[in-house]
């Protein structure tokens, strides 16, 4: 079954049939092993990853001014009995913020965060983040450029190079 | 002028080229015709491709390639399937299994020898045996089957002049993996009529119903045989042309003989990252083999449902339809595909006269692609 969620989290697009099919499984069990998925939370949501830099260069009309993303580190004093938890998930809440992991190294939560501008970035770190009880510190990396996010390489995908029919 | 060589003038081109030159015309074909992956060679071992490069790895190796890789070969082929081979003395890389195999037959045949060679099978079995001064002698091999080699059709074709058995498991066109029995019985019969046995396993890696045999593994096989095996397949190498030869002492030695006058050694480059492939990239491998897999089963259900006959393929990426219900030539139907629905598939024959009535059908193509093949083989079929 596990090859089931490696399938969707590459194509969320293939249908139960097809996944049926590949997977050598009945139809049923593949719908029915899906939606409990859906159910329980396993599986959180379907999304397509989006080049935001491409998707600007060719709309010209905006369409990549959400494009403005930054890591942040954020020191925390932990709490007795919570950890980081607590606080983890309360910057998990802000809508901006796009993922939070606790992480080894010198600081101790790593999120990401977005914004239309590096301004509404700026605030929400110094306003928002900065200021939730127990955090100590904070170091904001702007993204400058995406080589690759979700697994998937923003590079162009190469036409196919083979002969059209070989032996 | 004086008359060019009669062999290699006798010998027909390839039945393949004359849909390459219909379908490189279309700008909108999806070809099932390709006869490798559709997968780039793994990242970890392009890399290790341009690290050898940037180090400046671009002279000789010594003519049986460099002795690492051997090594790595051998013990691959000792792990993975129990066949045993001396790295220095009875492995050879090559420029591909095509320079294996010819090599091999070279080695193995005075002029007139007969080598029997189980059809339908690889379009250069024929003329590779011819090349080397020998006469191909065919033995069908039925669908009904699942193109098992039969070792008493095998047997009826034996003369005095036969010299050796030709055979590729997992094998292109028809997806067919040899059973262990039939290649058992094969070797019965080698060992009866003191025959050598030439097998090529390039596609040993790419089998999804069970597991591969090496033909250098079965017991009193080892003495009399041939493998050839690459990393084109597995490894989705095609163009770094990089394969090997395992054979006892006095094959292989004949073979680097030939190899270091007419070859001196495979492209070194290659062969460094032939060695990443051995040493790093199971995983790739594994990956691209599961996907084979799935793309195999959506597809032959997908033939199924269109109502033509498709025996399991078990390995490599070929499906091998019978379009004989549509009373149509493997060609006819194939011509017909191509020009009024822009799907490229290669007509059975061209494998062999027991090929025709089936089409040979590669699903190393993306899954959307294979699917819309299918819905526009449905339209050919709909409208016959």
């Amino acid at each position: 079954m596990r090859e089931i969620l490696e399938l969707l989290e590459r194509d969320a697009h293939l249908s139960h049939e097809t996944l049926a099919t590949m997977t050598g499984r009945p139809v049923e069990q593949v719908a029915a092993q899906v939606a409990a998925w859906e159910a329980s939370g396993v599986i959180r949501r379907y999304t397509a990853v989006v080049d935001w830099d491409r998707a600007a260069a060719e709309q010209g009309d905006g369409a990549g001014d959400e494009a403005v993303t930054a890591f942040i580190d954020v020191a925390v004093a932990p709490a007795r009995s919570v950890g980081f938890d607590d606080v983890a998930l309360r910057i998990a809440r802000f809508p901006e913020v796009r993922s939070v992991y606790l992480v080894s190294g010198g600081h101790d939560l790593r999120c990401t965060v977005t914004g239309r501008s590096i301004r509404a970035v700026s605030d929400f770190v110094s306003r928002k983040l900065s200021t939730i009880d127990r955090v100590q510190s904070t170091a904001t990396h702007f993204v400058l450029r995406a080589y690759k996010r979700a697994g998937v390489a923003f590079v162009d995908a190469e036409p196919d190079h083979r002969l059209p029919v070989t032996p | 002028m004086r008359k060019l060589n009669e062999v290699v003038a006798a010998c027909p081109p390839s039945g393949i080229r004359r849909f390459f030159d219909i379908a490189a015309e279309m700008d909108d074909v999806i070809s099932l015709g390709v006869g490798e992956p559709d997968f780039a060679t793994p990242w970890r071992v392009r890399e290790a491709g341009i690290f050898a490069l940037e180090r400046g790895f671009t002279t000789y190796t010594g003519n049986a390639g460099l002795p690492k890789l051997r090594r790595l070969v051998c013990d691959d082929l000792a792990a993975r399937y129990g066949a045993h081979y001396a790295w220095d003395g009875e492995c050879l890389i090559t420029t591909g299994v095509s320079e294996g195999l010819d090599l091999a037959l070279r080695v193995l045949l005075n002029p007139g020898d007969e080598v029997i060679v189980p059809e339908p099978c690889y379009v250069a079995y024929e003329p590779c045996v011819r090349f080397a001064g020998g006469v191909p002698v065919r033995v069908a091999t039925r669908a009904e089957d699942g193109f098992a080699v039969d070792a008493a059709a095998v047997a009826a074709a034996v003369t005095p002049r036969t010299k050796a058995v030709l055979l590729g498991s997992p094998a292109n066109p028809t997806g067919a993996v040899q059973p262990r029995a039939a290649l058992e019985a094969l070797v019965r019969l080698a060992q009866e009529h003191d025959l050598y046995l030439v097998s090529d396993e390039i596609y040993d890696r790419l089998t999804y119903v069970g597991a591969h045999t090496c033909l250098g593994a079965l017991p009193g096989a080892r003495e009399r045989t041939v493998v050839l095996g690459g990393f084109s397949k597995s490894h989705a190498m095609t163009g770094w042309r990089v394969g090997w030869i395992c054979a006892p002492a006095p094959v292989a030695e004949l073979c680097v003989r030939v190899h270091q006058y007419t070859m001196l050694c495979a492209p070194h480059v290659s062969q460094l990252a032939a060695v990443e492939a051995l040493e790093h990239a199971d995983d790739d491998v594994a990956a691209m083999v599961a996907d084979y897999d799935r793309r195999r089963r959506v597809f032959v259900a997908g033939l199924r449902d269109l109502g033509l006959a498709c025996p399991e393929p078990t390995g490599a990426f070929y499906a091998f339809p019978s379009i004989r219900g549509t009373g149509l030539s493997s060609a006819a139907f194939a011509e017909g595909l191509l020009h009024s629905q822009h799907v490229a598939v290669v007509p059975g024959d061209v494998f062999g006269p027991s090929g025709e009535g089936h089409v040979r059908c590669s699903y190393a193509t993306a899954l959307p692609l294979l699917q819309e093949a299918l819905e526009r083989i449905g339209r050919f079929l709909a409208g016959l």
